[in-house]
C-alpha cells in the first residue's frame, strides 16, 4: 500500500491494473510522450530540475501544483514553445526536443484561449485546416463536426470577442482539436470561468477526451479539478515532481507533507514509528496500517479532517477542547485544541465551543509519511480563523 | 526558439540601420559643424560668437517669449481641459475634435490669417472702426508674437491635460469628498497632483516648438523680434554660415534638454505625450 | 459655475476658429484684399485652378506623403514587431531612444541636422546640388518613424502573447504567424500610425524647407514663398479647400467608427 519512493518515475503497476479494469480504451499502453532529465532555467532561476515523466497514449494526465511550480513550463516543453537546457523530449520514441511547435503533432488550448480576434468562430476553428490547403468542402465538414462536439453549432459567424468565457473556451478547444492532434495540451483552461461553469466544463472536457480518444495533458492549480478529471495526477512543486499517481493514490496516500497539504485539508503531526503498524503522536501510541520504517523513526502523520470522529470524553485516548465551530452546510468544521495543536475536524455532529471531546481515529485513517524537507512547513490550524494575528500563529505554531 | 529571434533580427535591422544613418549621424554632423570653421578646422569660435550681446539677447528673448507663451497656454488650457473632461462622453469627443481641427490647417496659414486679422487695416480694426471704436495697434509687437505662439500651440497643451483628466477615476473625487474635502480642496489635493504628468507633457509640447519657431516672429513681429529659429534659418538659407547655424542648434538642443530635465523632475513618469 | 465654464469654453473656441472663419470668408472676396470684404465671388478659386505651380506643389506633397508614410510604416512596424521579440532589452531601449529623437527635437534642428548630412555627403560625392526629392523623402521617412513606432508598439503590448504561439501550435511557421495573426491583431495601430505619418508629412513645412531641392516644391513651401510677399486670397481659397477636405475626412472616419461599433454590438 505504501509507496517506496526512490524514484520520481511513475510507479505504474497499480495504476495500470486499475485502468485496465476501469476503461476499455487502454488497449495499447505505449509511452506516447516522454520527458527525460529535463532541466530548465529562466534568467538563472531553476524552473525544472531533472524532471522525468512519461505519458501514455489516450490518458488524461494532470500537472498539478502551486503557481511557479514548473507545471506550465513542462507543458510548454511538450508544445515546443520552450527548449530545455538539459534533457530531451520524446514523442513515440523519437527525439523532438528541437522540433518547432508547428511541426509537432500536439495542439494547445491556451490559458486565456488566445483566439484570433480578427477571425470569427468558423475561421478560428478552420485556421489550421486552411494552412494545410484542405479543400473548402472538407474544411466546412470538419469545422461543423468540431463545433458539434463542443456544442457550438450555429455560432459560426459570431465574433469571438463577443462570446462568453465558456463559449470562447469551447472555440479554443475546437480549434485545437480540428487537426486531430495525438495530444491536446490544456493550460489552466478553466481558470477564467466562474465556479458553476467550471464544474460543467470539467464534465464536458472529460467527455470530449473520451469521445476523441486522444491524450490530454492538463495543467491546473485546482486540486479538486485535478482529482475529478484525471486518470493520472502529477503533483509538482519547485520544479520537482512530488508524486505521480491516480487521484485516489494522491489523496489517500500522499507521499510527503507537501502533497498532503496541497491536496485537500489535512492535519499533519509529528510522530514516531515504534514498530510496524504502531505509531506514537500527540502523546499516545496508536495502531495504524503502515509499515516498513526503521524502529523509532520520526515520521509525518496525516489525518484527514473528515476521518476524525467526535466522541464522548474517555472513550478514546486523544482528547481536546473545542475552539470554534463553523457550519459549512454539509458538515461542521470544528477546530479542536489537543495539547496546543489545533486539529481540524469535519463532522456532522455538533460540539459546543469550550466542551472537552474525544477524537476517534481508526487505524486505516492514519497515514504515515517519511520525513521530507516539507515536514515542518505545515503546522496546525491555529491560524485558520485569525490569519491576521501573526504573533498568535508564531506562538501556537509549535506542534509539541 | 532560434528561428524566432533570427526573424526578429531581420525585421528590426532596416529600422536600426535607418536610425543610425539618418538620426544619429545628422546629430553628429551638428556637433562636427559646431566645432569647426568654414575650412573644416577645429574651432570654438562659433560658440564664442554666441556669447556676443547680439546673440545672447536673441537667446534670452526666445526663452522669455516661449516661457510666457507656455505659462499662458497652461493657464488657458487647464480650465478648458477640465471643463471638457466633465462633459458627457459624446460632448467630450466633439469638443476634442474641435480642439484638434485647427491643427490640420498648415501652421503657416494659421499664422498668416492671424496676421490678416491683427493688421492695422486688417479685419479686427475694420470691425472696430465700423463699431465706432478707434483702431488698435497689435501687429509687430511682442504681444502679437506671443499670441501667435499661444494660438498655434494651445491644442498641444489641452490634449495631454485632457487625456489625464478624462482618465481620472470619479471615485477618487467621491472618496476625497467623503473624507471631508470641499470641492476646492478636492481640486488642489487630488485632481491637480494626479494631472501633473499631463501638465508636464503639455508644457514640453508647447515650449519646444515655441522656443524654436522662426515663422511666427517674422510674420507677427515684423522682423523686430529675432528669435533663435530666425537666426538659425538665416545661417542656412541666406547667410550660409552653416557652422554658426549648427552651433546655435546645438545650444538650442542643450536649452531644451535642460528644460526637459527640469520638467521631468516634476513628472511622475507617466506622460501623455502621444494620446 | 456651470455657466461660467460654458462661457469660457465658448470664448476659447471663438478665438480658435476666428482666423479660420476669416480665412474662409475672404477666400470668397471679390477684390484682392484680406482686410475688407467687398462681396461674394468664386474668383480666387478660379485663379487657384489656373495656378500651375500650386497644383504641382499639391501633387508633389501628395506623392511625398504617400511614399514617406508607407515606407516609414513598413520599416517601423517591422522593427516594433522584431524588437518586441528580442530578449535584448538594452538594444530595444537604445533603438527607442534614438528613434524618439526626431519627435523630441525641434523641427528646425531635425531639418538642419539632416541638411548638414546631405550637404556633406553631396559635396564628397561631387554632386552639383545635394538636395533633391530623395533627400526630402528620406527626411520625411525619418521623422515619421517614431510616430508609427509609438502607435504600433502599444498594440503589440496589448496583443495576447499567446496568439503567436497559438498560430505556430496550429501549424504556422514564424513568418506565416506574423502575416496571418500578428499583423491583423496590430493592424489598428499600424493604420493609425500610417494616417498619422501621412498627415504629418502633408503638413510639414520646416523639415522640408531645409531638406528639399529647388526642383521639388511642396505645398507648405509654396505657401511659405507666397506669404513672403503680400498674400492674395487664392491662398485662402486653397486653405479653405484643404480645411474642408480634412473636415469631411474626419467626419467620415467618425461615422465609420460609430458604424463599426454598432455592428459589433
Amino acid at each position: 500500500m505504501f509507496f517506496v519512493m526512490n524514484s520520481q518515475f511513475y510507479c505504474g503497476f497499480n495504476r495500470y491494473k486499475r485502468m485496465c479494469i476501469n476503461s476499455k480504451k487502454m488497449e495499447k499502453n505505449e509511452k506516447l510522450i516522454e520527458l527525460r532529465g529535463i532541466t530548465k532555467e529562466f534568467d538563472g532561476t531553476p524552473v525544472l530540475t531533472d524532471l522525468n515523466l512519461y505519458i501514455l497514449d489516450k490518458e488524461f494526465v494532470t500537472l498539478l501544483g502551486p503557481s511557479g511550480c514548473g507545471k506550465t513550463t513542462t507543458l510548454r516543453l511538450i508544445g515546443g514553445f520552450e527548449t530545455p537546457d538539459k534533457g530531451d523530449v520524446f514523442f513515440e520514441g523519437k527525439r523532438i526536443t528541437d522540433l518547432p511547435p508547428y511541426k509537432r503533432p500536439v495542439n494547445t488550448v491556451f490559458q486565456k484561449y488566445a483566439l484570433f480576434p480578427h477571425l470569427n468562430v468558423y475561421e478560428n476553428v478552420a485556421f489550421a485546416l486552411r494552412l494545410g490547403k484542405v479543400a473548402e468542402k472538407e474544411i466546412a465538414r470538419r469545422v461543423k463536426e468540431m463545433l458539434k462536439i463542443v456544442n457550438l453549432e450555429g455560432f459560426e459567424r459570431r465574433n469571438v470577442e463577443k462570446l462568453s468565457g465558456g463559449q470562447q473556451q469551447r472555440v479554443a478547444i475546437a480549434r485545437a482539436l480540428v487537426n486531430q492532434p495525438r495530444v491536446l495540451l490544456l493550460d489552466e483552461p478553466l481558470g477564467a470561468l466562474d465556479l458553476k461553469l467550471r464544474k460543467d466544463m470539467q464534465v464536458e472536457l472529460k467527455k470530449i477526451q473520451q469521445r476523441m480518444g486522444i491524450t490530454f495533458v492538463y495543467v491546473t492549480h485546482d486540486q479538486e479539478e485535478a482529482l475529478s478529471m484525471s486518470d493520472t495526477v502529477v503533483v509538482m512543486d519547485n520544479g520537482v515532481i512530488q508524486q505521480i499517481g491516480t487521484p485516489e493514490d494522491i489523496y489517500n496516500e500522499p507521499k510527503n507533507a507537501f502533497v498532503a497539504d496541497f491536496i485537500g485539508e489535512s492535519n499533519i503531526l509529528d510522530g514516531i514509528m515504534h514498530a510496524d503498524k504502531l505509531v506514537e503522536f500527540s502523546g499516545h501510541t496508536l495502531e495504524c496500517v503502515d509499515g516498513g520504517f526503521e524502529k523509532d523513526e520520526p515520521v509525518d502523520v496525516v489525518i484527514r479532517p473528515e476521518d476524525v470522529d467526535i466522541v464522548p470524553l474517555g472513550s478514546v485516548p486523544i482528547h481536546g477542547v473545542v475552539n470554534t465551530v463553523t457550519f459549512k452546510g454539509v458538515h461542521y468544521e470544528i477546530i479542536v485544541d489537543v495539547q496546543g495543536f489545533k486539529w481540524m475536524v469535519q463532522t456532522t455532529d455538533y460540539a459546543a465551543p469550550g466542551t472537552e471531546v474525544g477524537l476517534r481515529i481508526l487505524p486505516d485513517e492514519i497515514h504515515i509519511m517519511k520525513k521530507s524537507k516539507y515536514s515542518d512547513l505545515y503546522g496546525d490550524y491555529s491560524t485558520y480563523f485569525d490569519e491576521m494575528d501573526k504573533s498568535g500563529a508564531e506562538a501556537t505554531g509549535d506542534e509539541n | 526558439m532560434k528561428t524566432k529571434s533570427y526573424m526578429a533580427r531581420i525585421m528590426a535591422a532596416p529600422h536600426i540601420l535607418w536610425a543610425i544613418l539618418f538620426i544619429a549621424a545628422p546629430m553628429l554632423f551638428v556637433l562636427y559643424y559646431s566645432f569647426t570653421d568654414a575650412s573644416g578646422a577645429f574651432s570654438t569660435e562659433n560658440l564664442r560668437l554666441l556669447l556676443d550681446a547680439k546673440y545672447l539677447t536673441i537667446f534670452l528673448r526666445s526663452m522669455a517669449f516661449a516661457l510666457v507663451a507656455t505659462v499662458i497656454c497652461l493657464l488657458v488650457a487647464y480650465p478648458l481641459a477640465y471643463a471638457i473632461s466633465r462633459a458627457t462622453p459624446r460632448a467630450q469627443k466633439v469638443y476634442m475634435m474641435l480642439i484638434m481641427l485647427p491643427m490640420w490647417m498648415n501652421f503657416l496659414i494659421r499664422t498668416y490669417s492671424i496676421m490678416a486679422i491683427l493688421e492695422d487695416n486688417g479685419f479686427l480694426n475694420t470691425i472696430l472702426n465700423s463699431l465706432g471704436i478707434p483702431s488698435v495697434h497689435i501687429i509687430n509687437t511682442s504681444a502679437a508674437v506671443i499670441f501667435g505662439m499661444i494660438y498655434n500651440y494651445l491644442p498641444y497643451m489641452v490634449l495631454p491635460i485632457y487625456t489625464v483628466l478624462s482618465r481620472l477615476d470619479v471615485r477618487l473625487l467621491e472618496a476625497s469628498a467623503d473624507l471631508g474635502c470641499t470641492p476646492a480642496q478636492t481640486f488642489t489635493r487630488v485632481v491637480m497632483p494626479l494631472s501633473r504628468s499631463g501638465v508636464v507633457s503639455g508644457v514640453t509640447m508647447v515650449f519646444v516648438p515655441s522656443v524654436s519657431t522662426f515663422y511666427i516672429s517674422q510674420k507677427l513681429g515684423g522682423a523686430k523680434y529675432d528669435l533663435i529659429g530666425d537666426s538659425i534659418e538665416r545661417q542656412f538659407q541666406s547667410a550660409y554660415n552653416y557652422n554658426l547655424g549648427a552651433a546655435m542648434s546645438l545650444v538650442l538642443m542643450v536649452i531644451i534638454l535642460i528644460s526637459m530635465a527640469i520638467m521631468n523632475r516634476y513628472s511622475d513618469g507617466e506622460g501623455g505625450l502621444v494620446a | 459655475m456651470r455657466a461660467l465654464s460654458k462661457i469660457y469654453t465658448i470664448l476659447i473656441y471663438v478665438i480658435l476658429y476666428a482666423p479660420i472663419a476669416v480665412m474662409i470668408l475672404f477666400s470668397f472676396n471679390s477684390i484682392n484684399s484680406t482686410g475688407i470684404f467687398a462681396g461674394f465671388s468664386l474668383h480666387w478659386y478660379q485663379e487657384l485652378m489656373k495656378d500651375a505651380a500650386t497644383l504641382t506643389a499639391l501633387k508633389n506633397t501628395l506623392i511625398l506623403a504617400v511614399l514617406s508614410s508607407l515606407i516609414s510604416c513598413v520599416i517601423a512596424t517591422a522593427a516594433a514587431v522584431g524588437l518586441s521579440k528580442m530578449q535584448n532589452r538594452m538594444l530595444r531601449s537604445a533603438v527607442e531612444t534614438l528613434t524618439d529623437i526626431p519627435m523630441m527635437n525641434p523641427d528646425i534642428v531635425t531639418g538642419i541636422s539632416m541638411m548638414l548630412l546631405f550637404v556633406f555627403v553631396g559635396m564628397r560625392l561631387g554632386l552639383s546640388s545635394s538636395l533633391s526629392f530623395v533627400t526630402v523623402l528620406i527626411a520625411h521617412i525619418t521623422f515619421n518613424l517614431p510616430y508609427v513606432y509609438l502607435s504600433v508598439m502599444p498594440k503589440i503590448r496589448q496583443m495576447d502573447t499567446h496568439l503567436t504561439e497559438a498560430a505556430m501550435d496550429l501549424g504556422c511557421t514564424p513568418f506565416q504567424a506574423f502575416l496571418k495573426v500578428e499583423l491583423p491583431a496590430i493592424f489598428p495601430g499600424v493604420l493609425s500610425g500610417l494616417i498619422m505619418a501621412f498627415t504629418l508629412s502633408l503638413d510639414d513645412f520646416v523639415i522640408s524647407y531645409f531638406t528639399t531641392g529647388s526642383g521639388f516644391e511642396t505645398l507648405p513651401i509654396r505657401i511659405y514663398s507666397m506669404t513672403k510677399k503680400r498674400v492674395t486670397p487664392d491662398m485662402y481659397a486653397l486653405s479653405t479647400l484643404i480645411f474642408l477636405a480634412v473636415l469631411i475626412l474626419l467626419i467620415l472616419s467618425n461615422v465609420a467608427q460609430r458604424d463599426g461599433k454598432k455592428k459589433k454590438k
